[in-house]
């Protein structure tokens, strides 16, 4: 292969390196030698065979050819190709005609006097109604609102605190392999007899094995709408811990759409923590769409994040817009793949409340735990619940 | 050497298998660079029955593994033939066989059972090896596969290492229920099954059911499509047609516009949750059975 075809080979893989593709030096190695010893019959034939080297998964599989015909052919502009992990920040979808009468103009609309409620008007309307009825909006809070100065050190250390003793209480589920054990329940043969090989296979001393416990997988959903936003700063603390205790922890935000966060919350720095989310949770503090995220969630994420072994974790007041039977049908889908559904509701510790949204009395068919959240000490009261499941 | 796929995808019709052009290059550069390829795709899009396919396009043996949740290395390797080897032992200790002679005896190739992945490199010439749904097994599994895939030989204490007679073709399946390790990936070519267009299809179907009435075939085809593009929990797969047809050729019907109660009876066969069959009564289905032409 003459020089000036290597080089511009090297390249190309920049150029995919670029685009998200994991590929080193061992890649370009491999390519380099099968175009220098092989032959292909033509271009496409070309193309087929680079993909399937140097593609590693189904999204990468599905923009080879944009990115193959970009760097080779020039077609199409080449900043506009860069990975644009962007899905999670569509545009705001334009409001329905029918809450311009009970909500502000779309401009003005996340007026902080709005957001800012403290915990005492929490129950009062959404600033929408007179009718003294919650209302959950529709809409995207448009003003960023900085995470940072909504948790204060102490209850990030207090939340953390929590969410690791709950970690330790969800009780472990065995594994079905077999590991060698010293207190084994079963004898395992094969080191039995090995062992006794020096007394002529006579199995003398007994070699044992067990079932292994296995960590249970999380998946926690927290809902960060406006209805939620007094108890947003003690949950995504108590979420922080949860997930960086757990290996097998998967945590995601959503008010009307879905964010994944999981390895934003992995930062080790907690304000870079929080300065990472605010940026991904554009629109936070806004309307709530239980039922569509909760579809996000299951078409996208939920057959790698959910086995067998999975809890899933709804952290939400239920106020959602979508139609009941919508979120029915999600919960549903949500159940069959987890093993445990817990529905944490921050107004179930009101006095006198009962599940009226109608989302609420939908969802709690589905849900093997429905417990109160509204505070970091019914946080805490959680453990024996969780013990439990 | 050349990598032209058009002989491979000629060699698979005839094995009965209808591969599109990149399914075909990605064998043809398997088999080339001697590399493991990972198929994903949903469930039904063909993934197992192209290993079986390439296996008799090439003349040579399948060995199949099937991946399940808490498959470990002793189920995939080898096992020794303890009850063997314990009736073994205490019939020799009666000749007086000194301990060291039963010893090597017990643990020579008699006493060995082996495991696909054994089997599959001690193989004169070399076999399609199918590790199907590596998904479903653990992680600490995967790991263990990519040593075997890199080095093709096995260390067994007693006998020392073995090493591959030949190397196998090895084909991967995955329905994405986990996510697979970089490196995983890494180590193999990738490729995409996606369902069939049309045209592909219609191939298919005309490969496996030769006596369908052409017309038959292409309405059959065409609802199918049409089908999976309507929210389904579960899409129909290939699999799924194939028996669709079969049941329309059984129930005797010509075409998908005459006996509405037997097509309607018949979707049994494509819709397998009881929620998709909720979703597609009567009107639906005639509303997309009104679009076949």
């Amino acid at each position: 292969m003459p020089s000036g075809a290597a080089s511009r080979m090297t390249g190309f893989m920049a150029h995919l390196r670029h685009n998200g593709f994991a590929v080193g030096p061992g890649e370009t190695e491999l390519v380099l030698s099968t175009l220098a010893a092989n032959e292909f019959p033509d271009v496409s034939a070309a193309r087929l065979g680079l993909k399937t080297m140097l593609s590693g998964d189904r999204v990468q599989w599905s923009r080879f050819d944009e990115l193959f015909d970009t760097y080779w052919f020039k077609r199409g502009m080449r900043l506009a190709e860069r990975a644009t992990a962007k899905d999670s920040f569509r545009s705001h979808r334009p409001r329905p005609e029918l809450w311009d009468e009970v909500l502000p103009p779309e401009e003005g609309s996340a007026s902080s006097s709005r957001i800012e409620r403290g915990p005492g008007e929490a129950e009062g309307p959404d600033g929408t109604s007179g009718s003294g009825k919650l209302i959950a909006s529709t809409q995207d809070a448009l003003m960023r609102i900085d995470l940072r100065s909504l948790v204060s050190p102490e209850d990030v250390a207090e939340a953390e605190r929590i969410a690791e003793r709950l970690a330790r209480a969800m009780r472990y589920r065995l594994s079905r392999r077999r590991m060698p054990a010293r207190r084994g329940d079963t004898i395992d043969l094969r080191r039995t007899i090995r062992r006794n090989l020096s007394r002529g296979g006579e199995p003398i001393e007994l070699r044992r094995k067990h079932r292994p416990e296995r960590p249970v997988r999380l998946v926690v959903l927290l809902d960060v709408s406006g209805s939620m936003k007094v108890y947003s700063r003690y949950f995504l603390s108590f979420v922080r811990g949860l997930v960086g205790q757990w290996l097998q922890a998967e945590a995601f935000l959503f008010h009307t759409r879905l964010v994944r966060v999981t390895d934003v919350l992995r930062e080790r720095d907690a304000s870079r923590t929080m300065g990472g989310l605010s940026l991904m949770t554009e629109g936070f503090g806004g309307g709530t769409r239980i039922a569509a995220s909760l579809k996000h969630f299951n078409d996208r994420y939920a057959k790698e994040a959910l086995n067998s072994r999975s809890v899933v974790i709804v952290m939400s007041d239920g106020y959602d817009t979508d139609p009941t039977e919508a979120l029915t049908i999600e919960l549903q889908r949500l159940k069959r793949r987890a093993r445990r559904l817990v529905w944490l509701n921050p107004l179930l510790g009101w006095q006198d409340y009962a599940p009226v949204a109608r989302a609420m009395a939908a969802a709690l068919d589905y849900i093997d735990c429905f417990a109160t959240a509204h505070s970091l000490a019914s946080l805490a009261a959680l453990e024996d619940e969780l013990v439990r499941l | 050497m050349t990598f032209d796929y058009k002989p491979v995808q000629r060699d698979l019709a005839e094995a009965g298998y209808i591969a599109d052009d990149a399914l075909a290059m990605a064998l043809c550069l398997m088999v080339g660079l001697r590399r493991p390829l990972l198929l994903e795709g949903e469930a039904g899009v063909g993934k197992t029955d192209v290993a079986k396919a390439l296996a008799a396009a090439l003349e040579t043996r399948l060995i199949r593994l099937q991946c399940y949740e808490g498959l470990d290395a002793n189920a995939t390797i080898y096992e020794w033939n303890y009850q063997r080897q314990l009736l073994a032992i205490r019939a020799h200790e009666r000749d007086a066989m000194p301990s060291d002679a039963i010893e090597r005896h017990i643990f020579s190739e008699d006493y060995l059972l082996r495991r696909p992945l054994l089997e599959a490199i001690s193989q004169p010439q070399s076999p399609v090896l199918l590790i199907d749904e590596i998904d479903r097994a653990d992680e600490e599994f995967e790991a263990y596969l990519l040593e075997i895939l890199s080095d093709f030989q096995i260390t067994i204490p007693e006998l020392g290492t073995i090493a591959a007679r030949s190397i196998p073709h090895v084909i991967l399946t995955s329905n994405g229920t986990r996510t697979l390790s970089d490196a995983l990936r890494r180590r193999c070519l990738y490729s995409y099954v996606d369902f069939p267009d049309e045209t592909k299809e219609l191939a298919i179907l005309h490969a496996r059911l030769p006596n369908i009435d052409r017309q038959l075939a292409r309405q059959i085809v065409r609802f199918v499509q049409m089908l999976r593009r309507e929210e389904l929990e579960k899409k129909p797969g290939i699999a799924e047609t194939l028996d669709w047809a079969s049941s329309l050729i059984g129930l005797d019907v010509r075409s998908i516009h005459g006996d509405s109660a037997a097509v309607q009876a018949s979707l049994i066969c494509l819709l397998k949750t009881q929620a998709d069959l909720k979703s597609m009564p009567r009107e639906v289905t005639a509303r997309l059975i009104g679009k076949v032409a």
